[in-house]
């Protein structure tokens, strides 16, 4: 042991006791919750980007008879089942700026199908802020400016016309206003029911929740796809497309809600057990005022992250709907509508750009799933 | 002495922050014991783990070197392949982690979970492999290892787990031993026990051991060597003899200071003018039993967790409730509180003033329950939870004026930063959240909340054992402020018998569901009675090298109700009366 005394250290620089009692220790968490979870969620490249594409395409909704060159449901008659055009800049090696070539249709009586063929001779430029069909901006006023249009003589089908001859680029962004808000409407719905009958069985707990559980479980095990059908196939056929829209929303979040209940209560559980809110009990706080100040708030981050885990079944199940033919119906326009034109095999294999709807789905899905994803990793600001 | 590992310089960072371990350097010589103290924060446990490289992800070694000079040489462990290190882990280096409740398996047995360390370092079958592990299970003190061997985690107590872990660590006979916080989350005595047992094995085998730990007392009982940390830096460093009998550095001494003791000389009581009649908490023939259900097909089960309490809370006076995890004085507390309802036969009387007739706890009207929660309040155990994080420190301070509608949002305010002054906070935290605070500042903050109703009467349950020692200190200190200056009395819950010495009038021990010895921490600490109590006391380790643990009184005293001498023994329901032995002291034993 005697050698060790050399081993003896003493931290040379000055050292105080005293301390600021009142300083706080971690003025990096000196902020409220949403703030928190923001600059966890900034680090989340994917879900930022996600997010902000999600926000661009329903900032998009209200204006899209604006972007659109076409209105959904405006025929071209000469031109049934029409290729993809595209948009150039340059022709001959000069400058034209964006132009598209025309094209003609002519029936191949042979193989009974339209043949186009495109002139590439004469470019012909894009005409902006032009004038159009009649549209509602934002639903409410009418115009009849477009973004941009095809010059006389020559047609704009981006993304390829549809059977009766209509611009597959316009319809999509229609069919966005519907298959983008049902998406929403329903998770109201779901959100309503889920914290309600979630809420219930997690704070009274006994006979409520187990009545509430077995709802649950008997909801859960009845297969969906049929389940959809019945109850769509209940609306009756001679209802506005708006009407059947707001029913098959509704249909939607009925069924959606208890995943959403099973959350809620979970979540209730665990906060019950929380210091903070057995203190307002012991203060002598009445149900109703736990659970709106100290319960709702601290879980309110957690339901927005499986709301938005949510809407994708939403959109999926819309369009499911609709390509089954039990959905919305045309007249009216959505993703699945567009696609039930596309049932066909042949028609896929010879005109492939009636399926380009499901690339807004694909795209819109993923987005959610990645914006959700990274919310739920950011909501706990308080664990670093 | 041979060093075993010498550890230079080492920095560890966070991301691009400033480095959380600084320029840590010390050395562990073969054979011999060496403690890192300090509080949380300190630094005390990555340094540790970074002997064996079982940092979090995040974790940046900078600088610094660990040479371990083992039986193969010396190599450097930090910069050694992955592979050659998981040689040298679990059998050169094993570890102990803080939590025996979650560092086994809860699906393989413990003899399984032990030899899987002889599989994977040692070339031996089964047989030998069962073979070395129940010597080894009988060596930490397992009765039957044989049982042992075949039972899973969730079958054993706390201690008997960490047994199990040390068992583990042991096996493949290490060199060093790396001992996190072994004993923080085990009772005292068990504490004590496992301490002995850690202190024996080493002997026998010669290997030596970091222990990291925040307990002067642990270190003055286990350690040869001691290097004390604050905030990332080695404050002072030496023998246990000269950091202990002399301590050089500033914050060694304040960590002294702060150590709660036993006291050595009984202190002249408080003096007051209550005489013992004028009770503000009255607790009568309180027996509590819970009913487990255990499904439809066998008889449920009757569990008691509390017997026969008689406890009275006089006004001014601080009743202190000490028993070990499982003694039942949660739920003694939560029966007070009128959380629970206790079995027939009982009742809890609350006084809220002298002359005033008593509300029964249990059968109050609703507005003689809110007159009940204005007056009663609470302080709890985890900083951390009992204080929402959606909440500024200035909706959660006026919350319970708001709920009885107390002043109006100008008067709330004014109380609330009032509340702030008395517990030693500023006012202008009004506006912050309380996140951005220590678990110390938190717990004041708590503090503070339940005052802003003016509580006559406040239970705290546990409220320092969440807290680091200096920080448990000034907690106590304020809880005696306060109570002096509101006129208030408290119902003080705790483990820890050297906490209750300092603020409580009266202590009631309790063991097994029922009150063993109920005296005056004079009385009770000077002339303590029962086998129980005298363990408790002899298990509280002391920061001088002079005076260890009392093994053989611990033992004596710690077991279970049939183990303890004659005059003190029972089994079950039928426990003796409390007797007075001598004028406000009562003890529990056959006459």
């Amino acid at each position: 042991m005697t050698q060790q005394t050399d081993d003896r250290y003493v931290d040379p620089e000055p050292w105080s006791e005293a301390t600021d009692i009142s300083a706080p220790e971690r003025s990096d968490m000196d902020a409220p919750a949403w703030l928190l979870t923001w600059r966890k969620f900034r680090r989340h490249k994917l879900a930022l980007i996600s997010g902000i594409f999600l926000l661009t395409c329903y900032l998009i909704l209200p204006i899209a008879g604006f972007i659109a060159p076409y209105t959904p449901n405006e025929r071209s008659a000469d031109y049934l089942y029409a290729p993809p055009q595209s948009v150039n800049l340059w022709h001959d090696g000069s400058f034209v700026g964006p132009y598209v070539y025309p094209i003609t249709a002519t029936a191949d009586l042979e193989n009974f199908r339209w043949t186009y063929t495109t002139d590439e001779t004469t470019p012909m430029r894009l005409q902006f802020f032009c004038e159009g069909d009649d549209y509602n901006l934002f639903g409410l006023i009418p115009s009849d400016t477009h973004l941009f249009c095809a010059p006389e003589g020559a047609t704009v089908f981006l993304w390829g016309s549809d059977r009766l001859g209509r611009d597959v680029f316009s319809r999509i962004l229609y069919g966005a206003q519907l298959s983008l808000t049902v998406g929403l409407i329903g998770i109201t719905v779901s959100f309503l029911l889920g914290i309600t009958f979630g809420a219930l069985a997690g704070y009274f707990g006994g006979k409520t929740d187990w009545i509430i559980n077995r709802a649950i479980e008997i909801l859960r095990s009845l297969p969906e796809l049929p389940l959809w059908l019945a109850l769509s196939a209940a609306v009756p056929s001679n209802w506005g497309p708006v009407a059947v829209f707001f029913i098959i929303s509704i249909i939607l979040g009925i069924l959606d809600w208890p995943g959403l209940a099973r959350a809620v209560r979970s979540k209730f559980l665990s906060l019950r057990e929380e210091e903070f809110v057995k203190a307002a009990e012991m203060m002598g706080a009445k149900p109703s005022r736990v659970i709106r100040r100290h319960l709702l708030p601290n879980f309110m981050s957690h339901l927005i992250a499986s709301a938005t885990l949510s809407i994708p079944a939403m959109i999926l199940g819309e369009t499911a709907l609709s390509f089954l033919g039990l959905g919305l119906r045309a007249p009216a326009v959505s993703w699945g509508v567009m696609l039930n034109d596309a049932q066909n095999l042949a028609s896929i294999e010879i005109y492939w750009w009636t399926a380009i709807p499901m690339l807004p789905i694909i795209v819109v899905v993923l987005a959610f799933n990645f914006l959700g994803d990274g919310l739920r990793a950011s909501l706990d600001p308080y664990k670093s | 002495m041979r060093t075993l590992l010498d550890i230079d310089g080492l920095t560890i960072g966070f991301g691009a922050g400033e480095p959380v371990v600084r320029d840590v350097s010390f050395t562990v010589g073969a054979g011999e014991t060496v403690a890192l103290v300090g509080e949380s924060g300190s630094g005390k446990t990555l340094t540790c783990r970074s002997v064996l490289r079982i940092l979090p992800e995040a974790a940046q070694l900078r600088e610094g070197t660990i040479s371990y000079a083992g039986k193969d040489g010396t190599v450097d462990l930090l910069s050694l392949s992955e592979r050659k290190m998981r040689s040298i882990r679990g059998d050169r280096i094993s570890m102990i982690f803080q939590e025996p409740m979650r560092s086994l398996s809860p699906l393989h047995r413990l003899g399984h979970q032990v030899a899987e360390v002889l599989r994977l370092h040692r070339s031996i079958g089964p047989t030998e492999a069962k073979r070395r592990v129940l010597e080894k299970f009988e060596k930490v003190g397992f009765v039957d290892p044989a049982r042992a061997y075949a039972s899973y985690p969730f079958e054993m107590s706390g201690g008997m787990r960490q047994r199990a872990m040390i068992a583990m660590a042991m096996i493949a006979q290490p060199e060093v031993m790396i001992a996190d916080e072994p004993t923080t989350a085990l009772d005292v005595t068990t504490q004590a026990q496992v301490l002995g047992l850690m202190r024996d094995l080493q002997a026998e085998t010669g290997m030596a051991m970091i222990l990291v730990t925040h307990d002067l007392g642990v270190v003055a009982n286990m350690a040869q060597k001691v290097v004390v940390m604050n905030k990332g830096r080695v404050m002072e460093r030496g023998t246990a003899e000269q950091v202990l009998g002399s301590p050089a550095h500033g914050y060694t001494e304040k960590l002294f200071a702060a150590a709660p003791k036993i006291p050595n000389v009984a202190e002249p009581p408080r003096i007051s003018t209550n005489t013992g009649d004028d009770v503000i908490l009255d607790l009568r023939d309180i027996t509590k039993s819970f009913t487990m259900r255990a499904g439809g097909w066998r008889k449920p089960t009757v569990i008691t967790a509390c017997r026969d309490v008689n406890l009275k809370v006089l006004r001014g006076k601080t009743l202190a409730v000490v028993g070990e995890s499982g003694s039942g004085k949660t739920t003694c507390a939560r029966v007070a509180l009128g959380a629970e309802k206790p079995d027939p036969g009982g009742e809890v009387l609350f006084h809220p003033s002298t002359d005033a007739t008593p509300l029964p706890v249990h059968a109050m009207t609703n507005a003689q329950r809110l007159q009940f929660q204005r007056q009663a309040q609470m302080v709890f155990q985890d900083p951390y939870s009992s204080l929402s994080p959606r909440m500024r420190v200035m909706e959660a301070l006026c919350e319970p004026m708001q709920i009885h509608q107390i002043g109006n949002p100008a008067e709330r305010r004014e109380k609330a930063a009032a509340m702030l002054e008395w517990v030693g906070l500023n006012p202008n935290m009004l506006q912050r959240y309380p996140h951005a605070f220590s678990g110390g500042q938190r717990q004041r903050l708590s503090i503070a909340r339940a005052l802003t109703l003016d509580p006559r009467l406040l239970i705290c349950d546990e409220p320092t054992s969440a807290l680091d020692v200096s920080v448990q200190d000034q907690i106590l200190t304020l809880l005696e402020e306060i109570r002096d200056r509101a006129d208030l009395s408290y119902l003080f819950i705790s483990h820890d018998l050297a906490v209750v010495a300092r603020i409580a009038d009266e202590v009631a021990v309790m063991r097994a569901g029922v009150i063993v010895e109920q005296a005056p921490p004079a009385q009770l600490f000077h002339n303590p009675r029962h086998p129980y109590t005298k363990a408790l006391i002899a298990a509280q380790p002391k920061p001088d090298i002079s005076r260890p643990i009392d093994l053989a009184l611990v033992a004596r005293g710690a077991g279970s109700p049939t183990t303890w001498p004659e005059m003190f023994r029972f089994d079950g329901p039928d426990a003796p009366a409390l007797r007075t032995l001598e004028p406000g002291h009562m003890v529990r034993c056959h006459a």
